[in-house]
């Protein structure tokens, strides 16, 4: 009788002891906010266009851990569906056409000349690239621009031109070998022939 | 003698070194044109100096350093600039690039050149700069500004000069320590002592028996520089597999020599180095190997840089047409030059010709048989296969975590593996790849950031905003409740106000705002009329009872006027009469601002006199409101 109440004793001590252990590292431990979004933030590409329907890249981090579709992202493109894919361990999935298609990065440029200085660029761009004063010509920090077409709309004069960034030798890099095996080559030429005559 | 460490793994592919080493050092003549890249470094592109038209002098600044990563240029020979723009520049990707282009003019005019002191006189700093203006890189193929690599803060303990020229078919190192042996120790002996007098290690290949023997013969038996002769194997020339050969020791990841106390040096740089410290030359030409099956007199050449591929194939008796790939560097480790007009640059150690037979195109790949003989030659100890596996997944965090970075692209796993794969292109994919992909994580997170704090910033302001507002509020209910305790005694109209000036004005908004109400009711009054809305009879009473008020309140006020003997029209004159005069000062003030220095003397005086002017005109106006109203 005694070991009953013995044993019912100690697991009662050992559940108080563990309660109060896991009830003070719920008040002093607690993760603020959902460390979630924070990952699935950086993986998005940033520019804050809102082309995904949602006022910039958290929020659309946000409705993503909350279970919206990962593919509405044209910056990203399919890269970032798959990354994505792979921290929530979901399907990837094709670009939704509807939010716009995967262009190459571009960067602002104004056409100086035609600039009047109305500042409506300036409070549009999301990451404080655009630099000027009221009545007087403005200019695109190009190293921090995120080509995200947000200055374009607001602009009276239409002025501002998505450029496409030119490769320079100093960003190229070898690109993959097209790996042809032998014996490949005559599959491929056979196949081609057929294509043709069908 | 140093004790040799054997280089693990690497290969012993054909040499065909004798083809440019049995020929003597030879100059070629000089080209038209000569076209400098602004950037032959690693770093920052130099910033032209010159313009388009003007005359250089030979060794005259053209392009200077952009920073601590960068080189400068100077012109290789006397000339005009002919154009600064993009030419096809000397690079894998047979891009063009920003070049400074100058038409010779065959007169090889040298700038004036002092002659300078001996360098144990001057200071570290001194010869530093003095090699960094002359625009002196890494002569072996990396094209690394040498100061940089000069001016470590490490402390050296040895100076190991590179002389392996391991490379199949390059011999322009072998030449050099030939005929300039001299310059070479020179050059060692200016790096010694920058460096403190490190122990030093002069390591080269036995293939090369003639310039060993000229090296030994430069340094008639010196103690503190020892040659040390390793067997030829490639890649022994690689800067971290020359460390270990000659010390045992390994160069940690992402380290440098520099970690281990070590600092490694290519020949050519130290010849150089020798030529901007004893001469005071800049520089500007370097000695490179042309050779190849295809080339009618392959042998070594001391070549302008800036000298265009053409020229340099033309001079040695090269058909143009038919050549089936042209190589700069070796065949190992070289890319195809896609352009012959692009120039030889600092980099720029050898241009290979070769025909079919001599160096076939690849057979195409087959798959991998998982041999492993590419790991048994790896001198960097990876897993070629591994990260052949990786790249061609595009698994490239993966490849990270296996050491790609590491791998030095010599190409002896590509050399043996019998299913002709090009894992080199791959790794090179790659790292280029997850480079890129580096980088754009950096600009996302920094773009990240910046939207962040433009955030923040709003929040900010629209809380201080509310805040403001807030604290509008409270002090207006403080006057508020002021003003209610001040009026307690006038309502009753007898007693004489603290401030008749005041009060005369709070009844002035009285008035007003009875008047704005009024209005307003009216408007209603008429909009629910004409839509014979049922509320009509009660705004009609308030219309009334607004009347009353209105008619009320300019009773008082223009009681006030009377008790305080104010003349409306008198006050309305010199209200009117201050207005102008200020209206004067500012007009002068602005013509002032527009007038020449000379016209101003008299325009300041006018002005004086109208501020003058004005201020007596406020001052009428004051004294009459505050109730001196005879005056």
């Amino acid at each position: 009788m005694s070991s009953i109440v013995l044993a019912i004793l100690a697991l009662l001590s050992l559940a108080i002891v563990f309660g109060s252990i896991l009830g003070f590292a719920a008040v002093y431990l607690r993760v603020v906010g959902n460390p979630l979004v924070d990952q699935v933030n950086s993986l998005l590409p940033q520019t804050q266009c809102g082309q995904c329907g949602y006022p910039g890249c958290r929020p659309y981090a946000q409705a993503i851990v909350k279970g919206t579709a990962i593919n509405k992202c044209p910056p990203g493109g399919e890269s970032t569906i798959h990354a994505l894919a792979d921290l929530l361990d979901v399907d990837p999935l094709p670009l939704d056409a509807e939010h716009g298609v995967e262009k190459a990065r571009t960067v602002a440029y104004i056409r100086e000349e035609e600039c009047i200085g109305c500042t409506k660029c300036i409070q549009a761009c999301p990451v404080d690239a655009i630099l000027g004063a009221a009545k007087r010509m403005h200019t695109v920090i190009a190293d921090e621009c995120t080509g995200c077409d947000l200055c374009i709309e607001p602009c009276p004069v239409d002025c501002i031109d998505m450029l496409p960034i030119e490769l320079a030798p100093t960003s190229w890099y070898w690109q993959q070998p097209d790996n042809l095996i032998a014996t490949d080559r005559s599959v491929l030429v056979q196949s081609t022939s057929r294509y043709e005559y069908d | 003698m140093t004790d040799i460490f054997l280089l693990q793994g690497g290969i012993h592919p054909p040499q065909h070194k004798l083809q440019s080493s049995s020929q003597p050092l030879r100059t070629l003549p000089l080209p038209s044109q000569l076209i400098l890249p602004l950037g032959q470094h690693v770093g920052a592109l130099a910033t032209p100096e010159v313009a388009v038209g003007d005359l250089v002098l030979k060794g005259q600044l053209i392009a200077s350093a952009n920073g601590t990563i960068s080189a400068s240029i100077h012109a290789p020979t006397s000339g005009r600039i002919r154009a600064i723009e993009q030419r096809p520049i000397t690079h894998p990707s047979g891009m063009s690039g920003p070049c400074i282009v100058i038409d010779t003019d065959a007169q090889e005019r040298w700038l004036d050149i002092t002659e300078p002191v001996d360098y144990r006189q001057r200071s570290k700093a001194d010869l530093l700069a003095c090699i960094h203006q002359a625009g002196i890189t890494g002569l072996g193929g990396s094209s690394f500004p040498t100061t940089v690599k000069l001016s470590t803060e490490a402390s050296i303990t040895t100076l190991i000069v590179n002389a392996a020229e391991c490379e199949p078919y390059i011999t322009a190192d072998d030449c050099l320590l030939r005929y300039h042996s001299a310059q070479v120790v020179d050059g060692i002996d200016i790096v010694l002592h920058l460096l403190g007098y490190p122990h030093c290690l002069i390591a080269i290949e036995d293939n090369k028996p003639e310039a060993i023997a000229a090296l030994r013969a430069a340094l008639q038996n010196r103690t503190d520089i020892d040659v040390v002769v390793i067997p030829t194997k490639y890649p022994s020339g690689g800067e971290k597999q020359l460390v270990q050969i000659l010390t045992g020791q390994e160069v940690p990841h992402g380290g440098i020599p520099a970690d281990l106390g070590i600092l490694c040096q290519n020949v050519g740089t130290l010849g150089a180095v020798a030529d901007a410290i004893l001469q005071g030359y800049p520089l500007i030409s370097r000695i490179t190997t042309v050779t190849g099956s295809y080339v009618g007199q392959p042998g070594n050449y001391r070549v302008l840089l800036g000298t265009p591929i053409e020229h340099l194939l033309t001079a040695t008796e090269t058909p143009l047409d038919n050549i089936e790939r042209l190589i700069i560097g070796g065949p190992m480790m070289g890319f195809s030059l896609q352009n012959i007009q692009a120039p030889v640059i600092k980099s720029s150690n050898c241009v290979l010709v070769p025909d079919t037979q001599e160096l076939p195109w690849p057979d195409p790949a087959q798959d991998c048989i998982r041999c492993g003989h590419c790991e048994q030659v790896c001198p960097a100890k990876l897993l070629p296969q591994q990260l052949y596996w990786f790249a061609k997944a595009h698994e490239f965090e993966k490849a990270r975590q296996y050491n790609l970075m590491d791998c030095i692209e010599c190409g002896a796993c590509a050399w043996v593996c019998p299913s002709k794969i090009p894992l080199v292109q791959y790794y090179r994919f790659a790292k280029g790849r997850s480079q890129a992909k580096l980088v754009e994580k950096y600009r996302s997170d920094h773009a990240r950031q910046r939207f962040e704090v433009r955030e923040q910033r709003f929040l900010q302001a629209k809380v201080d905003k509310i805040n403001r507002r807030q604290a509008r509020i409270t002090t207006a209910a403080h006057q508020q409740a002021e003003k209610t305790n001040h009026s307690q005694p006038l309502s009753s109209d007898k007693l004489p106000s603290v401030n008749p000036v005041l009060q005369l004005k709070q009844l002035k908004t009285a008035v007003a705002l009875a008047q704005t109400k009024l209005k307003k009711a009216t408007q209603a009054l008429s909009d629910a009329e004409s839509m014979q809305s049922l509320s009509r009879s009660k705004l009609a009473t308030t219309v009334a009872a607004l009347q009353a008020g209105l008619a009320q309140a300019e009773k008082q006020f223009q009681h006030q006027q009377q008790t305080m003997g104010l003349d409306p029209e008198r006050e309305k004159s010199l209200k009117i009469a201050a207005v102008k005069a200020q209206a004067e000062v500012r007009q002068l003030q602005r013509t002032l601002d527009d007038v020449e220095e000379s016209g101003r003397t008299a325009s300041t005086e006018q002005l004086a006199t109208a501020k003058t002017l004005a201020k007596v005109a406020r001052k009428q106006l004051d004294i009459y409101l505050q109730g001196d109203h005879k005056t």
